[in-house]
Parts: C-alpha cells; sequence; structure tokens
C-alpha cells in the first residue's frame, strides 16, 4: 500500500483475468468436476416445419446407459411452464413455446427429446435409436412471404404469421415529405447473424432432494434473472434455486437469454436428482439453437431540404423473430426504432415495425441490439443524400449534427442525449484519416482504373440499459462492498461479466477509492448464492450501472469506516478524519484499514449504534440511459476484375465518456469493429426456401480471421456525462454499431463510377463483381 | 460433437496397414490426418467400423527432397513440406499450395496423401499435382507398388483412381526446370477451401520460350483438372503479355457444368478461374501483375 502510487484508474492495466483464461485454468461450465454426472443429449427436429405423426423411444429407453428419456408429455405432467418471453408488446400474440416440442416442430434444431445416460458418448448413440414419424409442412422463411395471405402458419392457433406491430412517430411527417426538396428510398437488409461465442451455451444441474435445493450451473449472462425465471418456470421457491454462471466464453447477447435446456436439464434434474446432468451444446447445436442476431428488413424514406438537411424520416420494417418470441426478442427492433435519427436532428420521424413468426430459430439481443440496424440506415441514407446533392458526405453530416451547445439534446424520438460533441469526434476521426488527403487518392487511383472507396459513420448509441422503467425486469444494478477482518476487499456485482475485464476495472476503481494494492481486492460475481441480487451484463451497461453502485458502495463503506476511526482515533466526528492512501488520520494519529476492518470485526470497542462488521450494499438506479458516440473512417479498395474488397485503413474515434482502462476500451473497440467487419464482408445466416439452415457449421459461416483485419487506428475523445458520477457511458457496442455502415459506405463509394448507390450486406465479392459488370466500363 | 462408435488400429509399418485394410474390407477406412473423416464422423455423415491410423508409420511421412524425383510420403503434412527449406528450393509451387491450405493448425495435421485419396473438388494439393505431372504410387495388397499419373487420378466427385485395399503411398514429383512456378486461390471465406485455385508450371529459358506448361485447376468442375489448352497455348510459344493472356483465356475450356452454391455461382467460379488462371501464369512468367 504506497500513499504516493498513481491512481489505477485511466491506466492501462493488463486484465487479471487472462492468466487463467490464456493459460487453461478458468473453469467453464464444462470444466466443472461432479461425482455420479449424468449426460444429456437432445433429439432435435430436422425439419423446419413437420406435425409430429409419432415418436417411438422404446429402442433408446433400452440402449446401454441409457437412464432417463423426456418428452413434452413428461413436462405436462410435472406442470413445468413455457420459455418465457419478458418483452410483450400491445396486442401481440404469443404462442406457447414447450421446452419440448409438442404436436409440431416449428424450427430446424428445435428440442424435441432429451435422453439421460452415463456417458456423453451413450447419450449421443440413443438419439440415433430414435425414430420418427413426421409430416413435413411447407416452411414459412422469407419475412414478406410469411406475412402475405396463404402462408404457411408456424402457429395456426394465432390464425396469422404477424405477431405484432409497432410505431414510434413524431412531428408532421406528411408536411415534411411534401415540402421537402429530395426524397431518398431505399430497400434495406439487416441480415440474420449466427453470434458464435467462443463457449458453446451449455449447462449442469444438480438437485438435492434432502435439502429441496436445485443449482444450475450456466453459461449465461444473466444469473440472477434466470434464476427468478427458472423458479416460476419450475414452480419452485425462488430461495431453493441457485444459478452460477461460472467462467463465460463470450455470449454477446446470444446468453442475455432464457432457453429452453436451461429449464430441461433442471427438470432432468428434479427426476433423478441427487445425480447431476450436463449438457453441453455442440458447435452444430449452437449454430441451429443458439439465438441470432438482426434478422429485419426495412425500407428507409428520407426527407431533405437542398442543402442536404435531413426534415423526415419514414422507417417500415419487419422484425425475423424465428419460431418462438425468445426472452427480449420484440424489444430489440424497438431499440431501431428510438435510434432512427442517429446523430442528426430531425424534425419528424416515423417508424412502423411488425414482428413476424418464421420457421427459423428465434432472434434476440445481438452485440449493438438494434442499434446497428439504426445506424446503419441512417448513416447510408446521409450518404444518399450526399450522393443525390453531389455533397460530400462529411459536410452533410457537419449539417445535421446538433451543436455541443444543444446538449442534453432531445431525439425526435423521444429521448433525451445526454451529452455529445459530434462535430469534434468527427472532426477528429477526419484529421487522423488525412480525409482530404484520401479523397485526392481516391481521384488519382480512380485515373488509373483503381476502385478506391472513402467510407465515413458517425454514430451515437444507447448505452448504459437502463432506467428500470424501461426494462421488464428492472435496469439497476448492485453492489457489495465488504472489507474482511484482516482488511482484504471482496466486492460483490450484480453484473455478470463474461469477457468485458470488470474483474479489473472494478478492482482498479475500488483499489484507488479505498488505497489498497490492486491485488488486494477480488471482484466476485456470477453465483446467485454468493452475490446479492442483480440484473446481468448486457446493453453496455456493467460498468455505467454495475461500477456506479459499487462507487456508491464504497463511499458508504468509507463513511461507515470513518465513523469508527473517529472512535478510535478520538476525533469529535467522522467529518473529522481524514483517509488517504488507504490510512485513516486524525488528531495526529493513524489506522490502517486493515487495522480498522480488525477493530470492526472483533468489536471490542465501536461506537454506540455501529453495526459490527465493515461492508456495504448499494443499488444503482441510473436517471437516464448514457449515448456515447464517435466517428469511424473506413478505406477499402476493391478488386475491379474480382469484386473482393480490401480494407487499406480503418480509423475509430470513439467517445465513450470516461476512460476508466484504455486498455479495456481499446479492447472492445477492436472486439466490436471485428464483428461488424464479419457482418459487412461475410457473415450471414442462411436458410433455403424449405428452412433448412445453409449456413450451419463454419465450413459455411465466415468469421472474420485475423487477416481479414487491419489494423486499427484509434483514437478517443471525452466527453463525460452527468447520468452518473463516474462519467462513463459503455463502450462494449459501439465498434459493432459504427463500423458497418463505415465499410458498406467505403465500398458503395469504390463502386460509385459504376453508378451504384447500396449494396445490401454481407458484401460477398461475386455481388460486387455482378455490379461492376452491370455498371458497364467506368 | 461425438461420432458413432468404431474400432481403432494404427499399424506401424505399410505391410501391416494393407493387410488390415485387406482383412477389414469395406467398412475399414484410412485415417491420415483426419481434417475431412474426422468431421464426417463427428457430424455422423458417414461412419467406419474401424479406423486404420497411418500416422504412425514413419516410411509414410519421410520426404527426400534432394534427389530427382522427389519424394513425398503420402502421409507427410502439409506443415512439414511448408517448412522444407529443401522442398522450397527445388519445387517451390509445392511450398506454395502447402502454405495457403486452410490455417496452421489444419496444416500441422492434415497430410499430402490424405488430401489426395480424399480428392474434395475444391482441395489445392490436386492442382500441384496435375500441374507438375506427378506420379500417385499405390499399393494393394500384393508387394507390387502401381504408379498412377497425377491425370489419370482423379475421376470424378470425390473419387479417384485408388481401387478398394489400395493405399495412396507416395507421390514423385519431377525437379521442375528453370522457369517460374504460382499458385493463385481464391478461399471460399468459412472453409478456406479454394472457390477457384490455378496452379502453373513453366518451364523456359533466356529466350522465354515455353519449354513445358502444367496448369492445374481446382474449385470450379466436379474434379480438379488439367488445363490442357492453356499449355498447348503455352508450348513452344514465347511468354509475352498477349500469348499469356490469350491461354488465360482457355483455363476454363472444356467445363460443362462448374460447382456453384452459396459462396459462388458457376459462373463467378469460371470468370474467376480466368482472372487468377491469368495472375498465376504472369507470375510464373516473371511478369508483373496486370
Amino acid at each position: 500500500m504506497s500513499a504516493a502510487r498513481e491512481p489505477y484508474v485511466g491506466r492501462r492495466v493488463k486484465r487479471t483475468e487472462d492468466p487463467r483464461l490464456i493459460r487453461g485454468l478458468a473453469h467453464y461450465v464444462d470444466d466443472l468436476r461432479f461425482a455420479d454426472l449424468l449426460h444429456v443429449s437432445i433429439v432435435r427436429s430436422m425439419y423446419a416445419h413437420a406435425r409430429i405423426v409419432s415418436l417411438d423411444l422404446a429402442a433408446a429407453r433400452s440402449a446401454a446407459g441409457v437412464v432417463d428419456v423426456v418428452t413434452v408429455e413428461d413436462l405436462d405432467r410435472a406442470r413445468i411452464g413455457d420459455v418465457p418471453c419478458a418483452a410483450s408488446m400491445a396486442g401481440m400474440k404469443t404462442p406457447a413455446h414447450r421446452p419440448l416440442a409438442r404436436g409440431k416442430v416449428r424450427f430446424v434444431g428445435e428440442p424435441v427429446a432429451a435422453i439421460v445416460a452415463t456417458s456423453a458418448y451413450a447419450a449421443r448413440d440413443a438419439v440415433d435409436l430414435v425414430s420418427f414419424e413426421f409430416d413435413p409442412l411447407d416452411a414459412a422463411v422469407d419475412l414478406e412471404k410469411a406475412l402475405a395471405p396463404g402462408s404457411p402458419l408456424v402457429h395456426e392457433e394465432l390464425g396469422t404469421n404477424k405477431a405484432f406491430e409497432w410505431s414510434v412517430a413524431s412531428g408532421d411527417l406528411d408536411a415534411v415529405f411534401k415540402s421537402a426538396a429530395k426524397v431518398l428510398t431505399q430497400r434495406i437488409v439487416h441480415q440474420r447473424l449466427i453470434p458464435c461465442p467462443m463457449e458453446p451455451r451449455g449447462c449442469v444441474a444438480q438437485y438435492l432432494p434432502g435439502e429441496r435445493q436445485l443449482t444450475l450451473w450456466t453459461s449465461t449472462q444473466i444469473p440472477h434473472l434466470v434464476r427468478t425465471a427458472l423458479a416460476a418456470v419450475l414452480g419452485l421457491a425462488e430461495n431453493r434455486v441457485r444459478v452460477v454462471a461460472p467462467e463465460v466464453g463470450g455470449g454477446f447477447g446470444a446468453k442475455l437469454n432464457f432457453y429452453a435446456e436451461e429449464i430441461l436439464l433442471s427438470v432432468l434434474a428434479m427426476r433423478l436428482g441427487p445425480r447431476p446432468v450436463k449438457w453441453i451444446a455442440t458447435r452444430r447445436e449452437d449454430f441451429a439453437a443458439t439465438i441470432h442476431g438482426r434478422g429485419q428488413l426495412g425500407m428507409i424514406e428520407g426527407a431533405a431540404d437542398a442543402e442536404g438537411r435531413l426534415l423526415g424520416i419514414r422507417y417500415r420494417s419487419i422484425q425475423d423473430l424465428g419460431a418462438y418470441p425468445q426472452l427480449l426478442a420484440p424489444a430489440i427492433p424497438t431499440l431501431t426504432g428510438l435510434m432512427l435519427p442517429g446523430c442528426y436532428k430531425v424534425g419528424a420521424m416515423r417508424m412502423d415495425l411488425t414482428g413476424v413468426y418464421t420457421n427459423k430459430m428465434s432472434t434476440d439481443a445481438y452485440r449493438g441490439a438494434g442499434r446497428p440496424e439504426a445506424t446503419y440506415q441512417i448513416e447510408r441514407l446521409i450518404d444518399l443524400v450526399a450522393d443525390e446533392l453531389k455533397l460530400d458526405p462529411v459536410e452533410v453530416r457537419r449539417r445535421n449534427f446538433p451543436a455541443a451547445s444543444e446538449f442534453p439534446f432531445k431525439t425526435a424520438s423521444g429521448l433525451t442525449y445526454d451529452s455529445g460533441d459530434y462535430r469534434r469526434a468527427m472532426d477528429k476521426a477526419l484529421a487522423l484519416a488525412g480525409y482530404e488527403k484520401l479523397r485526392a487518392e481516391q481521384q488519382s487511383a480512380r485515373l488509373e482504373g483503381r476502385l478506391l472507396g472513402v467510407g465515413v459513420s458517425s454514430y451515437v448509441e444507447i448505452c448504459a440499459l437502463g432506467p428500470s422503467a424501461a426494462l421488464a425486469a428492472g435496469g439497476w444494478e448492485s453492489a457489495t462492498v465488504r472489507i474482511e477482518p484482516s482488511g482484504k476487499v471482496t466486492v460483490l456485482t450484480g453484473a455478470s461479466p463474461h469477457g468485458q475485464g470488470q474483474e479489473t476495472s472494478f478492482a482498479q476503481l475500488a483499489a484507488d477509492f479505498l488505497g489498497t494494492d490492486l491485488d488486494d481486492v477480488i471482484v466476485k460475481h456470477g453465483d446467485t448464492a454468493e452475490v446479492q441480487y442483480g440484473i446481468g451484463t448486457f446493453g453496455s451497461r456493467a460498468t455505467a450501472v454495475g461500477g456506479t453502485a459499487l462507487w456508491h458502495a464504497l463511499g458508504r463503506v468509507v463513511e461507515k469506516a470513518k465513523r469508527l476511526a473517529a472512535h478510535l482515533l478520538g476525533a469529535a466526528s467522522a467529518e473529522a478524519v481524514g483517509f488517504e492512501g488507504g490510512v485513516f488520520v486524525a488528531n495526529g494519529k493513524t489506522l490502517t484499514l486493515a487495522e480498522l476492518a480488525t477493530a470492526a470485526h472483533h468489536a471490542k470497542s465501536l461506537p454506540e449504534g455501529f453495526e459490527p462488521g465493515l461492508q456495504a450494499t448499494y443499488a444503482f438506479e441510473p436517471k437516464n440511459f448514457t449515448f456515447p458516440f464517435g466517428t469511424h473512417v473506413c478505406v477499402v479498395e476493391v478488386d475491379r476484375n474480382t469484386g473482393d474488397v480490401r480494407i487499406v485503413r480503418y480509423v475509430a474515434v470513439d467517445d465513450c465518456g470516461r476512460v476508466l482502462n484504455p486498455l479495456l476500451v481499446d479492447g472492445q473497440v477492436h472486439g466490436g469493429i471485428v464483428q461488424a467487419l464479419g457482418q459487412a464482408l461475410f457473415e450471414e445466416a442462411v436458410y433455403d426456401e424449405g428452412g433448412q439452415l445453409v449456413t450451419g457449421t463454419f465450413m459455411d459461416y465466415a468469421l472474420p480471421r485475423a487477416h481479414d483485419c487491419p489494423r486499427f487506428e484509434t483514437d478517443r475523445t471525452e466527453t463525460p456525462t452527468d447520468v452518473n458520477p463516474l462519467g462513463v457511458k459503455g463502450v462494449g457496442e459501439a465498434g459493432t454499431i459504427g463500423a458497418t455502415p463505415a465499410i458498406v459506405n467505403a465500398v458503395v463509394d469504390a463502386l460509385e463510377p459504376f453508378g451504384v448507390r447500396h449494396v445490401d450486406m454481407p458484401l460477398r465479392p461475386e455481388k460486387i463483381w455482378r455490379l461492376i459488370q452491370a455498371g458497364g466500363k467506368a | 460433437m461425438i461420432p458413432a462408435p468404431f474400432d481403432y488400429a494404427a499399424p506401424r509399418t505399410i505391410d501391416q496397414a494393407l493387410a488390415a485394410l485387406a482383412e477389414g474390407g469395406e467398412g475399414t477406412k484410412p485415417l491420415a490426418g483426419g481434417q475431412s473423416l474426422i468431421p464426417v464422423l463427428k457430424l455422423r455423415l458417414g461412419s467406419a467400423e474401424r479406423l486404420l491410423d497411418l500416422g504412425r508409420i514413419p516410411e509414410l511421412r519421410a520426404i527426400r527432397a534432394d534427389g530427382d524425383p522427389l519424394v513425398f510420403g503420402a502421409a507427410a503434412t502439409h506443415a512439414a513440406i511448408e517448412d522444407s527449406a529443401a522442398v522450397r528450393a527445388a519445387c517451390p509451387l509445392f511450398s506454395e499450395v502447402a502454405g495457403r491450405i486452410g490455417d496452421r493448425q489444419i496444416r500441422n495435421r492434415g497430410t499430402l496423401g490424405g488430401s489426395l485419396a480424399h480428392a474434395d473438388p475444391a482441395a489445392d494439393w490436386p492442382a500441384a499435382v496435375l500441374a507438375l505431372e506427378a506420379v500417385l504410387v499405390a499399393r494393394g495388397p500384393g508387394k507390387v507398388a502401381r504408379s498412377i499419373a497425377a491425370r489419370e487420378f482423379f475421376r470424378g466427385l470425390m473419387s479417384t483412381a485408388l481401387a478398394p485395399g489400395e493405399l495412396l503411398v507416395e507421390v514423385r514429383v519431377r525437379r521442375p526446370g528453370a522457369g517460374g512456378t504460382a499458385y493463385q486461390k481464391v478461399r471460399q471465406s468459412a472453409s478456406g477451401f479454394a472457390i477457384a485455385g490455378v496452379a502453373v508450371v513453366l518451364e523456359y529459358g533466356a529466350d522465354r520460350v515455353c519449354k513445358r506448361a502444367g496448369v492445374g485447376v481446382t474449385g470450379v468442375a466436379d474434379r480438379p483438372y488439367a488445363a490442357l489448352a492453356v499449355e498447348k497455348a503455352l508450348t513452344g510459344r514465347r511468354l509475352d503479355e498477349a500469348t499469356l493472356a490469350a491461354a488465360a483465356a482457355l483455363v476454363v475450356e472444356g467445363v460443362k457444368d462448374p460447382l456453384s452454391d452459396l459462396h459462388a455461382s458457376g459462373e463467378y467460379r469460371l470468370h474467376l478461374a480466368r482472372v487468377h488462371g491469368e495472375r498465376a501464369l504472369r507470375r510464373a512468367a516473371g511478369l508483373a501483375p496486370a
């Protein structure tokens, strides 16, 4: 402990999580060891849509090693509830979502039965012994066709595939469009993506009949919410359920959910307890039966005046929900509506959204969750306006930004952007990229017949989810700070980091606040039996909401410590006690934090009414979201003979408010851009007309590789927010949100000589080659 | 992902392997690097009663690059070939092709012979052995080895001239004469297999007259093939820009039914083969990129 040391906050502190991850010493669900473990293999539908005529499980039941087989009838008998959807929309038609299919299967990969055996091999072999008789039905796959009359119905009992309609609007849109100098329209596809966290889903469940205690170890981003939901579905008292998220190898939103398998494993554990049961998704299962992202089809219309000022935006879109509405699915595209105006002053807007059921895996939150769609559209639209008016796209952005002095800025969609200086971030990005020089290079490249493109994207996103009014299960976060008798510090966060690095950044905060070494602090999370209730990690919220809760809890614990210090040091009041570098000072006497913690626990001499021990808990309720922003610049070269896209340079200037650890922020920005690059160039979940998942393995679904990525040139501006006392905004999704339009705008810019105005993602080389062919000689 | 149950045997000599293959019949599948077979088994797209692991047979892994022909054991890994300085000096095309396969993890496991015997229509090695007119040596139940010209080896979609009970044991590559070689490949973005791959060997002297041209094409048709029309258009001709361009236009001559999938249509594959064929020819001929 050193009073003089530099604060940890603001430094590039290396992640304390990494040594165990890099050396293979971390414990993911699959690494946990249990005695008498049973293994589960799940029988899944090979059809997108079919009636189940019969299911013969006799051979599977009698196979060597098989212990139990369950179907939906077993779940019905045990009164097991449906897989829940927490985000219900007004007038939404919600089908029953049984954890195992009943009567019909509705997507390839839907669970039909679960087989438990003494080994994973025996369980898997028994799956092949199940004989089915299915009556295949036509599938609803295409979004527009699914809404058309006569489409096959995913859920006949609903009478339609339309799940809901939702609108957000402000201003006199019709008048704006009538008076506009230019109206631009573009159909835009936000293709389905497969999240592909490095660790697939998986869980172990164990029920101890004596203790009447169920424990579920599951790879999740939201252990507390899973516990609440699981207890409700099983009809168990919540305090008899414990959920543990051990090391989680990435989530990207795919594990911000509550899945049929989590219910199934728990049911099986209760049938077979005390023997634990385990299921780890194969990669193929993870492709087919873990939520997909995006899946929106939209028609964007923009009205602009002759100077390129955006007057109004109209957006009609269809969200592909897949076969069942998973946890938050219907709410995701509403974020698109809220963020539709982007960084711009728009007088009027309207979004009309239709949610549709299809015979595909469900969609739900995937890194960015509704905001990449908004940013992509508005940033494409701005470029379309620029193209139409022959203006520099940068100038069009500049003309539409609100000034820094206009913050807090009220948007056309009804949000209040907390703080921002969009022009400053853009100017910094343009300077870093050498924008003017790039444009000159582009001109000379064109003279040589080379297709160079420069794309700009200015984004603002909604983070720090969020005020509780906006989230079904609440949007606050909790923290406990416990000073152990020895003075070591234990932080318990209700957030559930799974790669973000808060074990490091929260320890930085606590160590600075308490004047300890970083190594004296441990940050615990993920186990509902260990950590007070919390909401979890998603929506770039853990630091802005959970970190703020920690900051308040630290304040409380120091306040308490000062009361005891005043008592022990003979000061008149807590206010008279100084605290710096982990040492309490009063009356010329000192006490270290450790000495004080020992005194608080031994409790030999405490002030009147002082509770023994030294800990505090705080739950922080944010008053608003935060709105990080930035500008990305991408330079591409397109091979005119093949359509190949090469990213030549990538510049990102992001503003996520105050930065606790620049290394973590850089990591999030890099990872986010790579994920956006995947969507822009390679990734697409393709279902064929029959509803078969064509991109069902990594042989056909392309994630970006290291060699696909340019060196990222990153910088920041730092505009604090007053939404929380830390001044932090969140950065987990920024790269994914800001980068796709920068890349696509660059490619469209490169193809400008061929009259190309828009290309849908992914930018497969063949697609680009065909546009070049169609555009003729340029 | 868990395959259906199978037996496993790991012979230590080629003779033992052949005996086991003869004894086991059709249910016995030779396992080389396992980069195709293991996923097929794990996805249960195929099954085997018994896997015959060829990875413990030292004579199958040897690389002899000091003589002429170069001799590669069928179980030599892509990485071993990629890393061999002797191969790089004697036959740079083999080094280049090896280095373009999949990623390093795949190259550490996958083998030359495994790839050739599997005969995936988009694999890289077939283009190289076709361009180099390599000789593939097979052994069956008898003691006598059988030599198969690379150009006689690929018979159709994942089908080869190997007879049941035969193992590919060796690949012999004539040391190319003075000139240049090149492999141009468009990678399928997910799998890394070739959407179009063209391997070129041009032998020429100071007069730039082509003494011999070898061109192998993969990823385009149901089987890898030698582009005979290109070879004919170059042999005996001076390797100038116009000759190369005219020859490149013939890269896909005779391909009636090109492969077509999500990643590239048949038309685009044919186009890419011509573009990259020309790029490969230019590189091999020592001309600057167009």
